[in-house]
């Protein structure tokens, strides 16, 4: 009746995973309680859960990559502590079985659903209002998309408290995440978790590839549509190549644990090396999926700071289309030890160093754009050029790794995850960060917390490199990764200032949660409000509306002269948000619970299949085809906005203008 | 060029509101291609590991084989025919060879089960070596797609009954089953030469 699921899943014998449960139990409770308190339930569910609006979907993808953040964070936190303790016999505070779980988790969590959802959060939020469109192709695929993320991250959640996670490291290598060596449900919640998220970041990807082909704004050729909305382009053919290839390699795994099948097994003919290949051809692109965007958002911040058009657009466009296919072409070098022979190494190996070269093309591109500008240095400013220097560290490092003779020392030491983390911090979550303070005010109508934002970026840039230059030491000195314990001397002094910094970046993160806390209080001063729509005097359409937008984002759709829109209208005197134009009534999409409803079976699909409750399972799979088909039976999925309510809410938005304006 | 489709695309999008479904699924089918890309590659890493099992000449029946590819190439012909009826408007006429589809569609699958079930009970299953793996996941996972697309004409067949017009919407659902139906037929004459005809030979 309940599969593998018995009372002895729960791990009520461990202090540490009772007391989160406690701690997450009590924050459900609280937020629960406070959502009926201010019966906000119908209000929620009406206008976010079930909302199929680009910008609202964005939102809620953002608190799904905070929380991840903090749950990745958590696991970071634990591990360094761990390794700080751990020596010479002391066994520290975290057993073999755990500390693997955290690990895996650790990785999991950060790439899938912080770096992935905040991505996606982001593209969602801007990507419509760049090129001038009134939402995505397909609202409703838009909303599945996040619901099929979000109870991902959930299912990951529950692994916590029911059962275990994974213990195979966050790539789940066959043979180990095979049936024989890891019989428990640890890699099934895994490859449950990767799969169902990967249904939603695929949907995604051909979501906003077909909005940004079909529903750019009259005028906006390829070649003037924006450098975030170009990043985001290619992010998309990425994703649409390399997420298959993720499926196909979980599927297989999958196949392997649940039907006895031989693709990755020792025995039966089954073939490791095939895993690796499949989940570096989706991986390596992956890291590109996750950096491409956020080198859009340093390239419009840094030529919105620096009071002058990008320098070289042309170039940074074929810069990120070269990324994009060379992407493709190095996947092998996270295996140059398997064995592959001196040519196929030879070949990653120069691929890797060639990918180097357009990536130095952006670096230098942001720096022209900076040189002779009038560089203003708000917040984000300190998070891109904080990232340049970074970026540029952990770029170099890439490339020593990229040398096979170098790599058949170095790898799976410490060194490689200095390395990776070198630059998805410094690159990924730098970007996202500062695109999150710079878009912020678009989203909600008032700016972030300046003050805080400087700290929290002093605490992680600091802290970052307390955290991981000595772990590129300890790399060079042998020190493997995922190791629990160790008792060389000399690694336990670096140790200890890697958990120090550590420590610095949880300030950071402290400092980031007080900024949002802040910028809420604070979000009626006058001098946080952005009542114009253009808070930073910017270039690109996104800031030609009100913040927030409407819903309909554009009253008017605008016509695009030129790249840059918004500036060559603001040079060229044209008001492109004069009340009482030719409006003409708007077709747009109306809310659905369907998204939901199928990322709700999802889950309990996915919950059945990890413990081996078949009849839940079939509920589960029962749920969503019936979803499928009441939508698709459904005519009554779209509307017409009146004249009427656009000039209402169109005339309401120029009064407050004009007050603002008064005001100065 | 692409100022023109920037221009089409806003004409659309404001005047008659063209759908860009078609579009949107079609890049959708190529992801779909990559993944039976990978599977191919899987396969063709898998064809000479038989452990100790069978080899593909062993187990594959051409006969059999054949029939289906015929009945699924028959199958996309009158699909095509459907289409025809349907851009005409001929509701009754489109449903009958929609119907012909569906059961063209199910006999392929009857079919396919049959030789599965053949080769299950005679112990050679997909858990026997990785080259009988990688055969049952590559051809399985068309017909789970093909299952897919039976599942989607049945819907279709169901919400077109009684009607005696067809409006955007539904020639938009129809186009989108014709393009998977067809690619389903593509990927087969693909499967058909490259693990049924080359593990004979």
């Amino acid at each position: 009746m309940l599969g593998k699921l018995t009372l002895s899943a729960i791990p009520y014998d461990v202090p540490i995973l009772v007391g989160t449960f406690i701690g997450a139990a009590i924050a459900g409770l609280a937020v629960v309680g406070l959502i009926t308190y201010y019966g906000k339930w119908g209000y929620l569910w009406r206008e976010w859960l079930t909302s199929v609006d680009h910008k609202r979907i964005g939102v809620m993808y953002i608190v799904v990559a905070l929380v991840a953040l903090f749950r990745g964070f958590a696991d970071a936190i634990m591990m360094r502590s761990q390794l700080a303790l751990a020596y010479a016999g002391n066994p520290g505070y975290l057993p073999p079985h755990h500390y693997d779980q955290i690990f895996s988790a650790h990785g999991t969590i950060m790439i899938f659903f912080m770096a992935m959802a905040f991505m996606q959060g982001l593209m969602n939020i801007v990507v419509p209002l760049q090129i001038g469109a009134r939402d995505v192709a397909f609202p409703f695929v838009n909303t599945l998309s996040f619901w099929m993320t979000t109870i991902s991250f959930l299912l990951v959640n529950v692994s916590l408290f029911i059962g275990e996670f994974s213990q195979c490291g966050w790539l789940a290598y066959p043979p180990l995440s095979e049936q024989q060596f890891s019989p428990g449900v640890g890699v099934d919640y895994y490859i449950w978790a990767v799969q169902l998220s990967g249904v939603g970041t695929l949907l995604t990807g051909v979501n906003f590839f077909t909005t940004i082909v079909k529903m750019r704004a009259p005028g906006m050729t390829y070649m003037r549509m924006p450098v975030f909305t170009w990043t985001i382009f290619c992010t998309t053919v990425l994703i649409m190549v390399a997420f298959p290839i993720l499926t196909v390699a979980i599927a297989l795994l999958g196949l392997d644990r649940y039907l006895g099948m031989h693709f990755f097994t020792n025995d039966g003919g089954g073939n490791q090396m095939l895993y690796l290949s499949l989940i570096w051809g989706w991986g390596h692109p992956e890291v590109y999926i996750l950096v491409l965007p956020a080198f859009g958002a340093f390239s419009e911040i840094t030529q919105t700071f620096s009071r002058k058009p990008l320098f070289g657009y042309k170039t940074m466009v074929y810069a990120t289309a070269s990324i994009m296919v060379l992407s493709l072409l190095v996947w092998a070098h996270h295996f140059f030890t398997m064995g592959a022979g001196p040519n196929v190494n030879t070949f990653f190996g120069i691929m890797t160093m060639v990918i180097a070269v357009p990536t130095g093309v952006k670096i230098f591109n942001w720096l022209f754009t900076m040189y002779k500008g009038r560089v203003e240095f708000h917040a984000t400013m300190y998070w891109v050029i904080g990232f340049m220097i970074t970026f540029s560290i952990g770029g170099m490092t890439g490339v020593m790794l990229a040398i096979p003779a170098a790599d058949f020392v170095l790898h799976n030491s410490l060194f490689v995850i200095a390395h990776f983390h070198n630059v998805i911090i410094g690159g990924v979550y730098f970007g996202y960060v500062a695109a999150m303070n710079f878009w912020f005010p678009k989203a909600f109508g008032f700016k972030m917390n300046e003050a805080w934002g400087k700290r929290a970026f002093w605490f992680w840039l600091v802290g970052f490199y307390f955290a991981f230059m000595p772990i590129y030491v300890v790399g060079f000195e042998g020190m493997t990764r995922r190791m629990n314990h160790y008792d060389n001397p000399e690694w336990h002094p670096w140790l200890l200032i890697s958990a120090f910094g550590a420590a610095l970046i949880a300030l950071g993160v402290v400092c980031q949660l007080t900024q949002i806390y802040v910028s809420i209080r604070d979000r009626n001063l006058a001098e946080n409000r952005d009542l114009t729509g253009d808070p930073w005097n910017a270039r690109t359409l996104e800031w030609s509306t009100s913040s927030p937008p409407p819903f309909y984002n554009f009253a008017i759709v605008p016509t695009v002269h030129e790249l840059d829109a918004f500036a060559h209208d603001k040079e060229a005197g044209i008001d492109t948000r004069k009340v009482g134009g030719d409006y003409k009534p708007i077709h747009m999409p109306k809310n659905t619970a369907c998204g939901f409803l199928i990322g709700a079976f999802s889950f309990v699909l996915g919950f059945g299949a990890i413990w081996y409750i078949w009849w839940l399972a079939a509920v589960g799979l029962i749920g969503i085809i019936a979803t499928v088909i009441a939508r698709s039976a459904d005519n009554d999925v779209d509307y017409y906005v009146p004249v009427s309510e656009i000039v209402r809410i169109e005339q309401e938005h120029s009064r407050n203008l004009m007050a603002a304006q008064a005001a100065e | 060029m692409a100022q023109n489709i920037t221009a089409d695309a806003a004409h659309g999008h404001d005047e008659h509101h063209e759908s860009p479904v078609v579009f949107g699924f079609w890049v959708y089918l190529m992801t779909d291609c990559i993944i039976f890309g990978s599977l191919f590659a899987v396969f063709a890493v898998m064809r000479n590991q038989f452990a100790g099992g069978p080899t593909g000449h062993e187990v594959f029946e051409l006969s059999g084989v054949g029939i289906e590819t015929a009945i699924l190439l028959l199958s996309s012909i009158t699909y095509g025919f459907g289409m025809i009826a349907a851009h005409d408007n001929k509701v009754s006429t489109m449903r009958t060879w929609l119907g012909v589809t569906f059961l063209l569609g199910l006999g392929f699958l009857f079919m396919e089960i049959r030789e599965f079930s053949h080769m299950i009970a005679e112990g050679n299953g997909p858990d026997r070596s990785a080259f009988l793996s990688s055969f049952f996941t590559l051809v399985g996972t068309h017909g789970l797609h093909v299952t897919c697309g039976l599942l989607w004409m049945a819907v279709l067949l169901f919400q077109t009954a009684g009607k005696t017009e067809l409006n955007e919407r539904m020639i938009g659902k129809l186009t989108c089953l014709s393009l998977f139906w067809h690619f389903l037929d593509i990927v087969w004459i693909c499967v058909f030469t490259f693990v049924y005809l080359m593990s004979v030979i």
